[in-house]
């Protein structure tokens, strides 16, 4: 599964994307989050407060509670602010 | 007729009107948003989710079309790095009478402040910091759950 950050969660963690594989047990982002969070101190950083986090799971937005059984690509990224 | 542009290239507001000015548009209306300098704003760099930015725009005039009359709907986004005074969205949309073209419009910009991935890093005295989402913001794009 492909996983994309986005602002400062893209600098905290380090990286703009990485294939990962996570464990059967994960099965909502959440869960996810809370897995990647384990990867590196960047991922922890990234991940501290969950409560500021939004993501996308195959580009349309979803709640954290979303599952994530047959995703291609999950997002990982901020409260929005365009306009 | 849905137009929607996510470029770093500058926003032409008089093109875009033109485009807008269908033959059955008894009303165009238009909202344009400009980088503000205030508080010392010296840069400010739009970042997006390409390809899910798009397709959030598109489903959010489409659904602008599904609930007024619209000839026209448009919305333009800029990326990349602007500064103060230039334009960083243009949302314009065309109906029959005003009504629905200005409701429609107002729609567009409050949705998409909520609803569309970007991101806003403002640099001030030459210090970058990532713009926080705003209360107001969510506030304003409740109103049209109904």
């Amino acid at each position: 599964m492909k996983i994309v950050y986005f602002a400062w969660v893209r600098e905290r963690v380090g990286l703009a994307e990485e294939e990962v594989t996570p464990p059967a047990g994960v099965a909502d982002v959440a869960a996810l989050v809370e897995w990647l969070a384990t990867r590196s101190d960047g991922h922890r950083a990234a991940f501290a407060d969950p409560a500021r986090l939004r993501a996308a799971v195959d580009q349309a937005f979803v709640p954290l509670d979303a599952p994530i059984a047959g995703a291609r690509e999950v997002a990982i990224f901020p409260p929005v602010t365009g306009g | 007729m849905i137009r929607i542009i996510v470029s770093a290239d500058p926003i032409d507001v008089a093109a875009e009107l033109a485009r807008l000015e269908v033959p059955e548009a008894g009303a165009v209306a238009t909202f344009t948003g400009r980088v503000r300098g205030d508080d010392g704003v010296e840069t400010l760099e739009l970042e997006h989710y390409p390809g899910a930015t798009e397709r959030a725009l598109e489903q959010l005039a489409q659904d602008a079309c599904a609930r007024w009359p619209l000839a026209a709907a448009t919305i333009v986004h800029r990326v990349g790095a602007m500064t103060p005074g230039e334009r960083i969205v243009f949302v314009g949309t065309a109906s029959a009478h005003r009504a629905a073209a200005l409701e429609a419009c107002a729609f567009l910009i409050d949705r998409l402040k909520t609803d569309a991935p970007f991101w806003k890093r403002e640099t001030v005295a030459g210090a970058a910091r990532w713009v926080e989402a705003r209360a107001g913001d969510t506030a304003a794009a409740t109103r049209w759950a109904s």
